[in-house]
């Protein structure tokens, strides 16, 4: 079996990011940028699935810009078998890169498409359903443990009241949660072997999928700020406070 | 115009979550119709919501826990009637609903926080640190709706009427296994009045246990926790307050250890009234804290709770 790693390439995670004066979006100049953190935790539940034998092939695919390599770089460099990149300057939203994703799944036929769950960007959380719908799979979205079986995967789904098991036929797409795994770091010597490790380079066009964006971004603007209220003495004067508010 | 809304079905009722996607939906639209997947308790109780004039009741086992391989194409089925379908941003509706906007082939807006046009709406991006304004340029919207930013619509006071629906049933490629609910005579972390969160500071479990549990109980609050408590293993993962864990916007939070990292920052600060107690006077908590006790949480913890 395949699997095919979606991979985006977004601010760093500790960065924190600043509106630019004139409300046209987030500064990303000079910034450093990394992989999504949920797509980290999908290269390593992929590399842990084919370590286990699960599975034969891994191969990390991104969509963006050319810098973008990079980031197919450091999946390469944490042990995926080799990258393509859909290359576009253009600003590409989950359903275009759903839309591309498919019609990549279609030409390499993963039985597992193994993705974050959001990017910590625009944090929209829907590329992975979006996948599975227009490919009619099943999704196991938000997922904190992935056990295959046969032909078929059991997932453990991190959802607001506890923990969800469901068991999805493959092939399937499977969006990854913070607590799945702890990805690895890659280390010196597979950084240089990545790079010699083969990334194809194709276009939206390619796949003939139209990246017109549907949603136009009229402004972004800094959050409310809020204000620091008092600092009370000691226990006695906060629960003067808190009576004083009807809370006790 | 009329919109759909999406309830979150919970055993015989609804969650609260879906009171506020109903409140989004009638900035919209004029009439709000909202789609039942779930018990005929729970059907019921949609019908009952003011504001609500006809409810969709899915009934049977391939809709039973809202898998999305089996009801979103009942959802695409029913849009025809509508010009809008929104759901509260549960891990429910964030689950089903892009399903539905990728088969009528329309771009989701995410996490709404407001309605500022009939089809321009804010929403946060970059965990928070900065709002964004978009406006859809499609025939249909889809719209994931985040629950504390919206008032909840009036449970009671409505008596839509119910109609049954139905659609191809089980689509054959997933079924639901089991759900480890965390079981608990607590109010529910998002629709709490009161929650009392733990940070790192707080050890290990037992102290966790030791030191939070008699505040909470005492105030009748709900209780959460810092991504680092979570992480080290205090408290299960569904505590977790911020970015990545629960959205929570209630009349009081209190933070307890907790420095307030971004992460966790942006799943609070849309509290009423927000308290912090922590021994380091620099730590974060206390620039978006309206009330800050600079102590030992060992002693001022404990000191809280016999005094309240």
């Amino acid at each position: 079996m395949k699997i095919l790693v979606p991979v985006k390439r977004v601010i760093d995670y500790n960065v924190k990011p600043r509106v630019k004066a004139d409300g046209s979006g987030v500064d990303l100049a000079n910034v450093k940028m990394s992989m999504n953190p949920f797509d980290e935790i999908a290269v390593e539940e992929a590399l842990k699935l084919k370590e286990a034998g699960k599975a034969e092939e891994v191969v990390a695919v991104s969509i963006g810009p050319a810098k973008a390599q990079e980031t197919l770089r450091t999946a390469l460099a944490m042990g995926a078998d080799r990258a393509i990149l859909v290359e576009t300057d253009d600003a590409v939203e989950p359903l275009a890169v759903a839309k591309i994703l498919k019609a990549v799944a279609e030409e390499e036929e993963p039985g597992i498409v193994m993705l974050g769950k959001q990017a910590i960007d625009d944090d929209s959380n829907q590329t992975g359903q979006m996948l599975a719908a227009l490919m009619d799979r099943p999704q196991g979205t938000f997922a904190s443990k992935v056990e295959i079986e046969g032909d078929s995967v059991s997932v453990t789904r991190e959802v607001d009241g506890g923990l969800e098991t469901v068991k999805l036929t493959l092939p399937a797409i499977i969006t990854t949660d913070l607590r799945l795994n702890e990805p690895r770091y890659a280390t010196l010597p597979n950084i240089m072997k990545a790079k010699k490790k083969p990334l194809d380079t194709k276009t939206p066009a390619d796949y003939g999928v139209d990246t017109a964006a549907r949603l136009t971004t009229t402004n972004v603007s800094e959050p409310p700020v809020r204000q620091a209220g008092e600092i009370v003495e000691d226990v006695d004067a906060l629960v003067a406070k808190l009576k004083s508010m009807g809370v006790a | 115009m009329t919109a759909l809304v999406i309830a979150e079905p919970h055993g015989d009722t609804l969650a609260d979550a879906t009171l506020s996607a109903v409140t989004a939906a009638t900035k919209l639209d004029d009439e709000v119709h909202i789609f039942v997947a779930g018990s005929q308790g729970a059907a019921d109780a949609a019908a009952r919501i003011a504001g609500v004039s006809k409810v969709l009741h899915a009934d049977g086992d391939a809709y039973a826990h809202m898998l999305a391989e089996n009801v979103a194409p009942l959802i695409v089925s029913l849009m025809d009637g509508y010009d809008a379908v929104l759901a509260p941003a549960t891990t429910t509706g964030k689950n089903v609903l892009p399903r539905v906007a990728a088969k009528l082939d329309v771009m989701q807006v995410s996490d709404i926080i407001s309605v500022e046009g009939p089809k321009t709406f804010t929403r946060p991006i970059y965990a928070g640190n900065a709002i964004a304004t978009v406006e859809s340029s499609d025939p249909k919207l889809v719209i994931t709706v985040r629950t504390t930013a919206f008032d909840k619509a009036e449970a009671e006071g409505g008596s839509a009427s119910i109609e049954a629906v139905s659609g191809e049933g089980a689509a054959g490629i997933s079924e639901f296994v089991k759900l480890d609910a965390v079981e608990s005579e607590r109010p529910e972390l998002t629709s709490a009045s009161v929650v009392v969160s733990g940070g790192r500071a707080l050890k290990d479990a037992e102290t966790f246990e030791q030191y939070i549990t008699p505040l909470a109980d005492k105030l009748g609050a709900a209780i959460g926790a810092s991504r680092a408590a979570v992480d080290a293993g205090y408290v299960p993962n569904d505590y977790q307050v911020g970015q990545t864990g629960k959205i929570v916007a209630p009349e009081v939070y209190i933070a307890v250890g907790i420095s307030g990292a971004i992460q966790h920052l942006a799943g609070m600060k849309d509290s009423k009234v927000i308290i912090a107690i922590n021994k380091d006077p620099d730590a974060p908590i206390f620039q978006v804290a309206d009330l800050g006790l600079v102590a030992d949480l060992y002693n001022a913890v404990p000191e809280l709770t016999e005094k309240l």
